[in-house]
């Protein structure tokens, strides 16, 4: 078994442009995906980020120094909304259960195991 | 000797990946296997058996690796356990080798790199003169390509049905784009480089003996087999290239063409079409006219038609275009081209199409013009000379 973190990727776009209902049932869709991920023993572990590029806060070195700035790392219209420690066999295992993620895109990212 | 390594460096390779579940070293046994095999048979000849000789050098050359790493050693033990098998007795584990190789998370062009390297046996020079970039960069895609297959674990195995489709489609993608690399080769190549198109050929060969049942990979086959067998009247001595309808047609093999038609048969019955049968048929249509005048237009539209139906793209319809042309008329033809001119302002063929179209309507102002636009977007020499001497 190996384990990957599934990083959550989109812009908040859909969050402004849709109706009440709408963002309901893409929380209800993801509370759904979250649950029977966890009742398989495949999910190790996740959580939602807080909303809004505004939110980050990126700590870079600078010249040899920490230095703190507002803002995400990489500035850009899709942002990780979130992120999911799962296990699986191989990637295609992964690949799959990231296909069956309901919101947006998804990286794949495999842990190293030292 | 170049006929052994292609037949035997795929099974090795497959066969290692399944008994050490490493792909980077086993594929780097099979390469110093290779390497050794190069000093000793020209001296020695070629062993009777040469795939078993091959096979305990690979797995000596593997104990020697392991050896100096200490946490392989389970691995190890296996590796000696295991008897020296002849052929037969190793399974043919390539197909599940091709479809690691051509696995979606590896780029593109990584992908091509391995399965010409793990599957066909090419080294890296041999890869890098075929794609003419340096042996650094093809040396780079490859390590960067295995060391992701062993970090994010990529199964060694076929996928599963749901996904079977979709993974052979990018299989057969990969298989495509070689082909295309050597068919439109547009550099000086020596004469001992090996042929990219015909190693394609070979692979898609391979691939259709290790999956009979699936049409699209005869009709890959299909296809890369009637453009080759009109290979020796594509160019003319200056190596300018000869459109279709000035070509030899006594220079076309003829036996490969008759050979493929029985290919075409087969996936015919399976009724499952697909783009790459299209293509193969359009590719056949051509192939079985005796004269260019003798070329069934209708077949050919209708193939283009159906192409159209399965996937919308502007070169299918610019090609679409040419049948038109001949089945239709000239005017229809540049009618139908017009809607393309946004998307396709930056291909040469466009350009040279509309060019050939504009002379048949009798405008030789616009198609020089025409000409023009498409010899400022072509580096190929080949067709450059071509547009060239149309301007005269």
């Amino acid at each position: 078994m190996a384990q990957y973190v599934l990083m959550f990727v989109g812009s908040e776009e859909w969050l402004q442009t849709s109706s009440k209902e709408e963002v309901q049932r893409g929380y209800a869709a993801v509370g759904k995906w979250w649950e029977e991920l966890s009742k398989k023993g495949v999910l190790k572990g996740g959580e939602e980020l807080a909303k809004g590029a505004g939110a980050a806060t990126t700590v870079r070195r600078v010249n040899g120094q920490m230095k703190v700035f507002d803002g995400p790392f990489i500035e850009s219209k899709e942002q990780v909304g979130g992120f999911a420690m799962i296990e699986a066999p191989d990637l295609d295992e992964a690949i799959a259960i990231a296909k069956s993620w309901p919101g947006g895109d998804v990286e794949v990212r495999p842990i190293v195991v030292h | 000797m170049a006929a052994v390594f292609r037949e035997e460096a795929g099974r090795l390779t497959a066969a290692l990946v399944r008994s050490l579940g490493n792909f980077d070293l086993a594929e780097e046994c099979v390469q110093d296997a290779l390497v050794s095999a190069l000093e000793h048979w020209p001296r020695e000849g070629i062993p009777p058996n040469p795939g078993a000789w091959l096979m305990t050098t690979a797995r000596r050359k593997g104990i020697d690796r392991l050896r100096r790493e200490s946490r392989y050693q389970e691995k190890l033990a296996q590796l000696e356990e295991a008897p020296v098998s002849t052929r037969s007795a190793f399974p043919d584990d390539r197909l599940d080798l091709i479809f690691t190789c051509c696995h979606p998370a590896l780029a593109r062009e990584a992908q091509v790199a391995l399965t010409l390297r793990s599957v066909a046996g090419l080294t890296t020079p041999e890869i890098a003169r075929a794609f003419l970039v340096p042996e650094a960069t093809v040396a780079q895609r490859l390590v960067r390509a295995k060391r992701k297959i062993v970090d994010a674990r990529i199964p060694f195995r076929m996928p599963e049905r749901e996904e079977l489709a979709e993974r052979l489609g990018e299989v057969l993608a990969v298989l495509y784009l070689m082909f295309n690399e050597g068919y439109l080769a547009t550099g000086p190549r020596g004469a001992h480089d090996r042929d990219l198109a015909r190693e394609a050929e070979w692979l898609v060969g391979l691939l259709a003996s290790l999956m009979p049942g699936e049409p699209e990979v005869l009709g890959l086959q299909a296809l890369m087999r009637f453009n080759l067998a009109r290979a020796d009247a594509r160019f003319d001595a200056q190596g300018r290239m000869i459109l279709l309808r000035d070509q030899d047609r006594a220079k076309w093999d003829r036996r490969m063409i008759d050979e493929t038609f029985a290919i075409v048969g087969r996936f015919l019955t399976m009724a499952r079409p697909g783009p790459y049968q299209l293509q193969a048929l359009i590719a056949g249509a051509h192939a079985a006219a005796k004269t260019w005048e003798a070329t069934r237009w209708p077949d050919i539209l209708r193939s283009y038609d159906a192409l159209l139906a399965l996937s919308d793209s502007p070169i299918i319809r610019l090609n679409r275009a040419i049948a038109v042309w001949h089945t239709i008329g000239a005017e229809q033809a540049y009618v139908e081209l017009f809607p393309l001119a946004e998307q396709l302002d930056r291909y040469h063929l466009f350009h040279a199409t509309r060019g050939e179209l504009l002379r048949a309507l009798g405008r030789p102002d616009e198609a020089r013009d025409a000409d023009r636009r498409a010899l400022e977007l072509t580096e190929n020499p080949a067709e450059r000379a071509l547009l060239q001497a149309r301007l005269g």
